[in-house]
């Protein structure tokens, strides 16, 4: 297998990904493109680290930056969907556009 | 023995300097009591100290100086710069071989000392041990042969000279200094004695005055002032003692200068005298040059003058300045306008100061400075000259004025004016001594008379008006027998004072110098009738008749009587101390004739005079002038002959009065004229520079500041900087307002551009780089 | 060796296939629910493309974590955050925005593949060998002992983070 097969992939999720981001309006969605997005790059590192791995085999770097990825990935989820909902109790609504108090 | 005072002789003006400066502090404290007897004890103590000053010089005249005084004297009596010094050593030198007269013994010491004495001859501490006798021997050899032709009794006597330099510049030493010969000593004798006896005259003429104090400070400070004048060694002292006295003048005139009259006529007497002493500061600055320019020493100048060195046109017109200073303020034609406003002071201050010693201030500067005078005008060679010309015309118009006043102070003060004619003519015609002796007898005569006329008003209750006086012989019998002999004085009646000076004034002109001067003569005669005539016009409106005033006049306390008869008995007998040597026949001994002229006449650094000898078809002459004029006098008042009511009947005598009331139209011309002409147009033509191009320039630049400035302000500060400054701003505000629309607070619009970014970025990176 | 590694091709391209599709249909989707399904799609692919790639150890902790649990979490996220009559409108931008993403997409997908062909080209992996669960836990408690350590922490503060934020009271 080529290795550019998986950076691709990784790299086509991505960009559906930030596709996802930048175009829908939903908060869930949005995070759920986040999700993509780490998908993607852990199927890069990954990828990685199975090139890496064929060379030296004491190095498991791939496989151990993959998981902490997900670790945080899932740690992230959770707060950001404990804010999504603070959001939907105070507003009612999670339109990603009427959160712009912050506006200039 | 008593220590030689003749060099100590500063200590007069300064005893009576510190007496002021004493009464200016502490006057009003003390109370009027002690501030006249401050006064009067330190003038007292003053004429003790002339007096011994006197003494000294009649015994230094006695026994003159030789050898080694003789030359200290001569050195510093010529106040010599070393070039002038080297002069006369070189002249000495030659001198010395040829005469035998030797003072040897510092011949040798001359050589090896003689630059360093030199070099100090101005400093004060001169007085001993200079070994410059050679020359000193020699000039006095000068002097003696040039003395040989008075008849050779008095040697040279050199006046004692004490300075000390003040300052130097550029070469020229300005000293500060005494000199004390015979005319000094005289003026020290007479300024004291009559400022002393006004001194305790005018503890009762101004009691309970409101500026008493201040009264009395200025007298201090004007005798002081007096002093310092005579005593003046050099030509910018004589300046300063001049400009002092006329300051209180000033001071003494406006006294009461509560009425204006008063200060008017204080700045009129100031005023003309600052127009007179432009000329004197020319001439102090004329003569200087003359003299080659290295010392203002009175006797440097008059023996440069005298020696020929100097251009004879240069003294001439620095005689004519001097005499221009001389004009205002001894009273000559035509500034003379003063001096009768100048009663309107207070009696004792018109007693001393316009009367005895300060008008005689210019009189003064020419006997001191009379080598330059004579020199320049000529004296001993013409037979009119300016001088003497102004001093004959002055003698008359002074007499002619005296006979329309009515007011009896102002007829004294003409009278002074034409006084003091008499004493610039005597001077002018060459008779040296007969000028200063008049000087001498007139201060204590014509002090008498206004003492008296004091007296007069102040039992008449303030008014000198003589019509309202009369018959006051009755009532006042001192002051009218001091009066009547003062009287007889002026008008110089035998054997009372006035009879001998006036009568060596006209002996003087008769014979004159080289030629007579006639005109003088006539001039001199004139007067003396007119004089006698005058004053007997005063005499009996005062004191004859019947009372036509208002108050019930009784005679003055003994402060004010005894003064006058101090005075009356010196008027009489002063006389004698000029006794000529032949009168009518009479030959007194040699040791009590002529005694004034003998030892005030300079014989030091002196043009050699021709003294005339008494005249007697003269005397007989003014005599019945004098005579004749109290007669008619007597004749027109007492017995009431003579055409009274003229001046209604005719015209002319009525034209002639009005011109003789109005003072020639001098004051006209003065006041009204030039005075006014000079204010008017040059007034108004500088107020129109002022208004118009000082202004105009001022206001031009005020104006143009203003709008280069508005220009600045508006088109630079508001326009340039102030955009500059709030563009920026705007700027900032604008782009501001225009990007704060980029954060619209949509995190979905900042991760676009996040990621839009990172594709260029990445962009950058993976095409570029 | 050669049937393997078109079998594994295979297996890849098909795998890969759906797991675009998959993620399009998440971005596109009208219907909140079926996007999260179709979230499930790709995160079981991904899983998938792991143990081709020999890890197997990630591959069971991503269904674990990832199909187990944060879906398990979005699926309450979307139930709890529905609007009072249910329907799901407008869950798309503006069409200038999604455009203007779109072209953001492309233009990153543009670069990174043209960085990635230029960087690997037609690099193969070689004999992919497996990588022991063993190893991978030695390596991470010791080699990378420390991140493993702050990973805890920060699960520990988003775990009081969530609950914080979300609790009523």
């Amino acid at each position: 297998m080529l290795v550019n097969q998986f950076l691709f992939l990784g790299a086509i999720l991505f960009c559906i990904g930030v596709y996802g981001v930048l175009a829908r309006r939903n908060a869930v969605l949005v995070l759920m493109s986040i999700e993509l997005i780490l998908n993607s790059v852990n199927i890069n590192l990954v990828a990685f680290g199975a090139l890496w791995h064929v060379t030296d085999p004491s190095n498991l770097s791939g496989q151990v930056f993959a998981l902490f990825v997900i670790a945080i990935a899932a740690a992230e989820v959770g707060v950001g969907l404990a804010i999504v909902l603070l959001i939907h109790r105070n507003r009612q609504s999670i339109d990603v556009n009427d959160v712009d108090l912050m506006k200039g | 023995m008593i220590p030689n005072l003749l060099d100590k002789v500063w200590i007069v003006p300064a005893l009576m300097a510190s007496s002021f400066l004493i009464i200016l502090f502490f006057g009003k404290r003390v109370g009027t009591r002690a501030t006249a007897g401050i006064g009067i004890a330190a003038v007292s103590l003053a004429l003790v100290f002339s007096v011994c000053v006197a003494g000294q010089w009649i015994n230094r005249v006695n026994n003159p100086p030789t050898g080694l005084a003789l030359a200290a004297d001569v050195v510093a009596a010529n106040g010599l710069t070393p070039q002038t010094g080297a002069n006369i050593v070189g002249e000495i030198e030659a001198a010395t071989t040829e005469s035998g007269e030797t003072v040897g013994a510092g011949t040798h010491a001359m050589g090896s000392t003689e630059s360093g004495s030199m070099s100090e001859t101005s400093n004060a501490e001169m007085a001993t041990m200079e070994p410059t006798s050679a020359e000193a021997g020699a000039v006095a050899t000068e002097h003696a042969a040039a003395e040989g032709e008075h008849g050779g009794e008095h040697a040279s006597v050199p006046p004692v000279v004490r300075t000390t330099t003040w300052f130097t510049v550029a070469g020229i030493n300005f000293e500060v200094g005494t000199l004390l010969d015979g005319l000094a000593a005289m003026m020290l004798i007479t300024v004291c004695i009559i400022s002393l006896l006004v001194h305790i005259y005018s503890t009762e003429y101004l009691h309970g005055d409101i500026r008493f104090t201040h009264y009395y400070a200025f007298l201090s400070l004007f005798t002081a002032s007096m002093l310092f004048y005579v005593l003046s060694s050099n030509t910018l002292q004589m300046l300063v003692g001049w400009e002092l006295v006329g300051v209180c003048s000033f001071g003494l005139i406006g006294h009461w200068w509560e009425e204006k009259k008063n200060t008017d006529a204080a700045l009129k007497a100031f005023l003309t005298n600052r127009v007179g002493d432009i000329g004197l500061i020319l001439g102090v600055t004329i003569t200087f040059f003359a003299a080659g320019a290295t010392s203002f020493n009175v006797l440097h100048i008059n023996e440069y003058a005298l020696a020929g060195h100097a251009n004879t046109t240069l003294l001439l017109v620095g005689a004519l300045c001097l005499f221009g200073g001389v004009t205002s303020k001894s009273g000559q034609f035509p500034l003379h306008t003063w001096l009768p406003d100048a009663m309107a002071g207070p009696t004792p201050v018109s007693a001393l100061i316009h009367a005895a010693t300060m008008v005689v201030a210019g009189v003064y500067l020419i006997a001191r400075l009379y080598g330059v005078f004579f020199t320049g005008l000529g004296i001993g060679s013409s037979s009119l000259h300016y001088v003497a010309f102004i001093g004959g015309f002055t003698t008359i118009i002074g007499g002619l004025l005296a006979f329309v006043q009515t007011d009896l102070k102002k007829v004294l003060a003409y009278s002074t004016i034409s006084q003091l004619g008499y004493m610039v003519m005597a001077l002018g015609v060459g008779a040296w001594t007969a000028g200063v002796f008049h000087l001498f007898t007139h201060a204590f005569f014509k002090a008498c008379l206004f003492l008296g006329a004091g007296s007069v008003s102040h039992a008449c209750h303030h008014t000198f008006d003589m019509r309202e006086m009369g018959g006051l012989r009755k009532k006042m019998p001192i002051t009218h027998a001091t009066f009547l002999v003062a009287t007889l004085a002026l008008a110089g009646i035998f054997p009372l004072a006035g009879f001998w000076s006036k009568d060596e004034i006209l002996a003087g002109a008769s014979a004159g110098q080289q030629n007579a001067y006639t005109l003088m003569l006539v001039f001199g005669l004139i007067t003396a009738f007119l004089t006698a005539a005058y004053m007997g016009r005063a005499y009996w409106m005062t004191f004859r008749g019947e009372y036509r005033g208002h108050a019930e006049p009784h005679e003055s306390p003994k402060v004010i009587t005894v003064p006058l008869i101090i005075l009356a008995i010196c008027a009489v007998f002063l006389g004698f101390t000029n006794f000529p040597a032949s009168f009518f026949g009479l030959h007194l001994p040699s040791g009590i004739t002529t005694r004034f002229e003998h030892y005030i006449e300079p014989t030091f650094a002196f043009p050699p005079l021709q003294h005339a000898e008494f005249t007697p078809w003269l005397a007989v002459v003014s005599t019945i002038l004098a005579a004749g004029g109290l007669f008619i006098a007597y004749q027109y008042y007492e017995k009431n002959r003579g055409p009274h009511g003229l001046t209604q009947r005719s015209k002319v005598a009525r034209a002639g009065y009005t011109f003789l009331e109005n003072k020639y139209y001098l004051d006209v011309l003065y006041t009204d004229i030039i005075a006014a002409d000079t204010k008017g147009p040059l007034a108004r033509a500088a107020y129109w520079f002022n208004m118009n191009v000082l202004d105009g320039v001022v206001n031009g630049l005020g104006t143009g500041a203003r709008k280069i400035a508005g220009f600045v302000y508006r088109d630079i500060d508001q326009l340039v900087l102030d955009g500059i400054v709030n563009g920026s701003g705007s700027v900032s505000e604008k782009s501001g307002q225009m990007l704060r629309h980029v954060q619209t607070g949509r995190v979905q619009q900042y991760a676009a551009i996040l990621f839009a970014g990172a594709v260029v970025l990445a962009g950058v990176f993976v095409f570029v780089i | 060796m050669l049937a393997l590694l078109v079998a594994q091709n295979i297996a890849f391209y098909f795998i890969a296939a759906l797991m675009v599709f998959g993620a399009l249909r998440v971005v596109t989707c009208k219907n909140l629910m079926h996007a999260a399904l179709w979230l499930v799609l790709v995160l079981a692919g991904v899983a998938a493309q792991y143990i081709l790639l020999a890890a197997e150890f990630v591959a069971i902790t991503q269904v674990l974590v990832y199909l187990g649990a944060i879906i398990v979490l979005f699926l309450f996220g979307i139930m709890l955050t529905r609007t009072k009559t249910g329907t799901d409108d407008n869950l798309n931008n503006s069409a200038g925005a999604r455009r203007m993403a779109a072209l953001i997409g492309v233009l990153l997908a543009g670069v990174m593949g043209y960085s990635l062909w230029d960087g690997f080209g037609k690099r193969e992996f070689g004999e992919l060998t497996v990588q022991r669960t063993a190893e991978v836990s030695d390596s991470i408690f010791s080699t990378y002992l420390l991140p493993f350590e702050v990973i805890s922490i920060l699960l520990l503060a988003a775990l009081i983070g969530a609950i914080v934020l979300a609790r009523r009271d």
